[in-house]
């Protein structure tokens, strides 16, 4: 079977490639040429492809990636699907624009579609904030929940939407400001410390009762005028309610003594500058399903 | 152990080059290619294989024609993957993507229908079936049609370019064009309204994607079929190098059965058939032969198992008046017994492999026809709000969202009514109805589709994880789905 030129198995009858690893040998079966050949046609398609297409990166000296003879860009074809989809979605946005906002909410197709736009839109502007789903986080509300520092209902929130919290430049924003009773010395650190202990006791927390009293005298001179005389909140100023368990800034004795102190006036943009009204609207409707709406 | 015993063979090793006297041939690293040109074989496997090319290929071409009447604004084409609508249709069975595992079922019947045919038949899949198969057997039709048989095809192949020559290669291709163009058109049918997108095609109405397939389709069938042909069985395709381990040797393969047929060679008059084998050597199995092999060197990769070159023996093996069979359907174990001049042993359908075989298909089948059978109209899914886990309302009650899916697979709209229970002092709402409490509400579901509602469930303040438990009812039929899913409180 075999001679000293050819290696040929004897059990298949086919010649080996001549090289043996551990008495291991390779059968030659070549490789049909057509194959070959495709391989080539992928490369001369790699040439045609990299003259048409961008292919190479921005290397020293060029500045920019190559762009090809098509001038084929992902980014440019992005920005036409979103221009496609807006259009598409024109009608839709329109009938959000005639509805009212509860119209939007009890209409099932409406709803749907503001439900479905509204997530997407919370996702991309609200969520890095307010958390997904409106579950909050210290410092900015939970959306979820059924307490509100301004407004639950839907016209509210849209309001809040379009102007925003303290936002500069937006003359109906909502605004009010808290005094920092410490750091401007309105207060020392001793009366600061006694209204916390007053808060506290609003709360239904333990509290030290000797201090509350001197905190409370404090309290209606400082902070009814805003949060009222039991504590109870006002929304018309976005002063929360401090008989509940919702804070905002934590609960201890110390976050209570340090936003007395330093006080706490966070912002919100007004989003009319940013989003088109039926985005807005699609929002408010969003905002109010999540869980508290009013 | 299936391929050892393949492979003992008295022509195993014979069957490559023989070693040249001289120096040592320049290697080629690659295969050139040899192009076939099989003779038409005639006989009953011939016409099996006519017959089957008729049946795929009507079928193919045919089934998207069907119509089947589902009800109003359901498509009414019987076998139709409906891309737009996410539902597949097959006569009476409607696929939505929730019932995705009968297709996986299927799939699997299908690969185990593949494995229990390969161990009690051979590689009848890729003879007689496979797309390939066929559509090359069609092509060659064709090119036979053109160029006549086998001599007629070699000599045209060999002679200078003429007009006899140009013409009916150039008919030839036509055809083949046209065939491919039909199967190409045909594959389309299958992914939208056959009427509609075959019209749309011509007048430029039809989609993107029905142009791009249709080309893609029409490409591959020409080349695969017309150029490519038994290079796709032998370089291509996966299929040969799995079969080795599906077959074995109680499998019915087309065999040559060289107990008989060795000593081969052209008989001469003076010598008596007792003294020699009953192969002639008169190179008909292999002159028929599709893919270029000789099957008097055994099972091998690249025998698709047609079956021709049993036709053409037998027909040989009639004029010379000797009995029929020396290549014929039959077991490596029955050829080696009687090598072996032993009694060979009968063939058996019932073995552990091909029972195993059957008995999944059994089971597989039988749970799939109980699915299919018992497939609930309504389906209800919650999905618990992931984010937040759960809030505290400021009367200190919980409260969890959800979104419920409602799928209806009925053709007509329904109400369901909805009823959450589960927990103690536990109240519902469902956003956009006026509804508070706990009692059982009415949500309208439209025809044929999902519907999405947002319920929100609240209870007295309470810790850790509850289950509490959605009811969705048909008003009319009473059919329902019950979903359970948790109630989440603060940690404990």
């Amino acid at each position: 079977m075999t001679d000293e030129r050819r290696d040929i198995d004897d059990h298949s009858g086919i010649e080996t490639t001549g090289h043996s690893w551990d008495g291991i040998k390779e059968l030659n079966n070549p490789l049909p040429r057509w194959w070959l050949y495709i391989w080539y046609a992928t490369i001369a398609w790699a040439i045609v492809y990299m003259i048409f297409m961008p292919a190479l990166p921005a290397l020293p000296g060029l500045g920019t990636n190559t762009t090809g003879l098509r001038n084929h860009s992902d980014r440019d074809l992005v920005a036409v699907a979103v221009a496609d989809l807006k259009a598409a979605r024109v009608d839709q946005s329109a009938t959000l624009l005639e509805a009212s906002l509860e119209e939007i909410e009890t209409d099932r197709n409406l709803q749907q579609f503001a439900l479905a736009m509204g997530e997407s839109l919370f996702g991309d502007n609200c969520a890095t904030c307010h958390g997904a789903g409106g579950r909050g986080a210290v410092g900015y509300p939970s959306l979820a929940d059924d307490v509100w520092l301004w407004d639950g209902t839907l016209d509210g929130i849209e309001f809040t939407l379009r102007h925003g919290i303290r936002h500069d430049g937006d003359d109906e924003t909502r605004f009010s400001i808290m005094p920092a009773f410490g750091r401007d010395g309105l207060l020392n650190a001793a009366e600061v410390g006694a209204l916390s202990q007053h808060v506290l006791m609003l709360a239904g927390r333990e509290a030290d009762v000797e201090e509350a009293k001197i905190g409370a005298g404090l309290f209606s001179i400082h902070c009814a005028t805003c949060h009222g005389d039991m504590g109870q909140g006002d929304r018309t100023q976005g002063a929360p309610n401090l008989t509940d368990t919702e804070w905002l800034y934590g609960d201890s004795e110390g976050e209570i003594y340090a936003t007395i102190y330093n006080a706490r006036n966070s912002h919100m943009p007004a989003w009319q500058d940013r989003l088109d009204d039926a985005s807005i609207k699609a929002l408010a409707v969003y905002v109010h399903t999540l869980g508290g709406g009013e | 152990m299936g391929q050892t015993t393949l492979n003992i063979h008295p022509s195993a090793g014979s069957g490559g080059p023989k070693p040249p006297n001289g120096p040592p041939p320049e290697k080629d690293l690659y295969a050139k290619r040899t192009q076939i040109y099989p003779k038409l074989a005639h006989g009953k496997f011939r016409m099996v294989k006519w017959v089957v090319m008729a049946a795929t290929l009507g079928v193919y071409y045919l089934l998207p024609w069907l119509r089947w009447e589902r009800g109003e604004g359901i498509p009414d084409q019987a076998v139709l993957a409906d891309f737009e609508s996410e539902k597949f249709y097959f006569f009476f069975i409607e696929i939505w993507p929730q019932d995705i595992h009968f297709l996986a079922g299927l799939l699997i019947l299908a690969a185990l229908g593949l494995f229990l045919v390969t161990a009690l038949l051979g590689r009848v899949w890729c003879g007689y079936t496979c797309p390939q198969t066929v559509w090359t057997d069609l092509y060659i039709w064709v090119e036979r049609a053109f160029e006549g048989d086998r001599a007629a095809r070699m000599r045209l192949e060999k002679a200078p370019w003429s007009f006899n020559k140009v013409w009916r290669k150039l008919g030839k291709h036509t055809v083949w064009l046209v065939i491919a163009f039909w199967t190409g058109g045909a594959f389309i049918l299958y992914w939208h309204d056959a009427p509609t997108v075959a019209q749309g095609w011509f007048t430029g109405e039809a989609p993107l994607s029905a142009y791009w397939f249709a080309g893609i389709l029409t490409m591959t069938t020409y080349f695969l079929a017309g150029w490519m042909r038994e290079q796709v069985c032998t370089y291509m395709c996966p299929w040969p190098r799995i079969q080795a381990a599906l077959t074995d040797e109680h499998a019915l393969n087309v065999t040559y059965r060289y107990d008989r047929g060795e000593p081969r060679g052209p008989k001469r008059k003076s010598q008596s058939w007792d003294e020699r084998g009953d192969c002639i050597d008169c190179d008909q199995c292999v002159q028929v032969c599709p893919v270029g092999i000789d099957i008097r060197d055994g099972s091998q990769l690249e025998c698709i198992h047609c079956a021709l070159c049993i036709d053409a023996c037998d027909q040989m093996m009639t004029k010379i008046g000797r009995p029929t069979g020396l290549i014929a359907y039959d077991t490596d174990i029955a050829v080696m017994a009687r090598a072996a001049k032993q009694v060979p042993p009968k063939y058996r359908i019932i073995r552990s492999r091909t029972a195993l075989y059957a008995f999944l298909i059994a089971a597989i089948s039988g749970l799939m026809v109980w699915g299919l059978a018992t497939k609930a109209t309504i389906e209800a899914n919650v999905l618990k709000d992931r984010s937040p886990p759960y809030v505290q309302l400021s009367n200190g009650d919980i409260q969890n969202g959800y979104t419920l899916k409602l799928v209806n697979k009925a053709s007509e709209a329904r109400t369901m009514i909805i009823d959450v229970s589960g927990l103690e002092g536990l109240s519902y709402h469902v956003i956009g109805f006026d509804h508070d409490g706990d009692a059982p509400l009415e949500l309208p579901v439209e025809a044929h589709g999902v519907d999405r509602y947002r319920i929100l469930v609240s209870a007295p303040a309470m810790t850790g994880t509850a289950q509490i438990m959605m009811t969705v009812r048909d008003a009319e039929t009473g059919e329902n789905d019950v979903n359970r899913t948790s109630f989440r409180g603060p940690p404990q």
